[in-house]
């Protein structure tokens, strides 16, 4: 069974959200503390949603410098899959894991929905199980989720497809080319501010087509992990 | 005050450099962005635009060297701003 790393920092707020995710998804969860540079021997690595350090500085700026991130990157330039998810995304573009950064929306206003994105690109580690072009709809809860690059970095991103997801029907926070999620060159790096991991259970996700809370859209970011380890 | 604080030789004295972070000029800022639109609620009708930026205070044991302006500078770029959003825009002696 494929072992995933989900990482706490003080102030992480959806890491049992995540390791539940994990489990559901055939898989097993280990936790991982921010301040122990050890990653237990994981096969891959989510850093959850949250509020890590309160946000102090810039979301995500004080998280890069834990113990446990210098671990994270050493192995994701070896290719281990990470990915990160809201405050995960905002720690991975501050540890230069991901190229931008995620400014406040442009509306002020703090965002929580159920939020319909497409996949881009299901050539990385955590999106092979869905099709390109796919609708998935998740859920969406931040205030600092405006995500900007230059243009220069924006049009090598899109040229060398590695936005991942976009939001559609409505932007939610004024993102630069609707980019919900991006991942580094070799697709085992992948940010998007959304939350699939809150999408991964019957009775407890979004509405879908087989009812009120029936949505599971977000399982197949584990699944793809979890099945690109075995085989 | 008490006589302890006003009687610090030079030398003791702590020091203190400011760093000013500013929003890159082609960034958005939503936060300056609001606050320009609640001055003229307030009567200020002359501001035509607000950008928002942050001021950091570092102390030091002793005086404000040469040295310790580098190290600001070097903390400046490194962890006190996100050179994709943000530029340093100054970096100085605050007690100067």
């Amino acid at each position: 069974m494929g072992k995933i790393g989900v990482v706490t920092f003080p102030g992480t707020l959806d890491d049992r959200d995540a390791a539940r995710a994990v489990r559901l998804a055939g898989g097993e969860a280990v936790s991982l503390w921010h301040a122990d540079a050890d990653l237990k021997g994981v096969d891959a690595v989510v850093l959850p949603g949250g509020f890590s350090y309160g946000d102090y500085l810039r979301a995500g700026a004080i998280s890069r410098f834990a113990p446990v991130m210098g671990e994270i990157v050493e192995a994701a330039g070896r290719g281990l899959p990470v990915l990160g998810i809201c405050n995960g995304f905002q720690v991975l573009t501050e540890a230069h894991l991901l190229p931008g950064s995620m400014i406040k929306n442009d509306h002020l206003h703090f965002v929580c929905r159920e939020q319909e994105l497409v996949v881009e690109n299901n050539e990385t580690a955590w999106t092979r199980e869905y099709a390109r072009g796919q609708h998935i709809t998740v859920p969406l809860k931040n205030q600092d989720g405006q995500y900007v690059c230059d243009e220069r970095t924006l049009d090598e991103l899109e040229g060398e497809g590695r936005v991942v997801f976009r939001y559609a029907g409505w932007n939610p926070n004024g993102s630069r080319r609707d980019i919900a999620g991006v991942c580094n060159e070799k697709g085992n790096v992948v940010g998007l501010m959304p939350h699939p991991e809150h999408a991964t259970e019957p009775g407890f996700g979004p509405d879908g087509a087989n009812g009120p809370r029936s949505g599971t859209d977000g399982l197949r970011f584990f699944t793809s992990v979890l099945h690109a380890l075995v085989s | 005050m008490t006589p302890e604080s006003t009687a610090a030789p030079r030398e003791t004295a702590v020091g203190l450099v400011v760093v000013d972070v500013m929003p890159k000029p082609e960034i958005l800022d939503p936060q300056g962005k609001a606050v320009a639109g609640a001055l003229p609620r307030l009567g200020f009708g002359q501001f035509t635009a607000v950008r928002q930026g942050k001021r950091f205070e570092l102390s030091v044991a002793g005086p404000v060297t040469d040295e310790v302006l580098a190290a600001a500078r070097e903390a400046a770029v490194q962890v006190l701003s996100n050179p994709v959003i943000e530029d340093v825009v100054n970096v100085a002696d605050g007690e100067a």
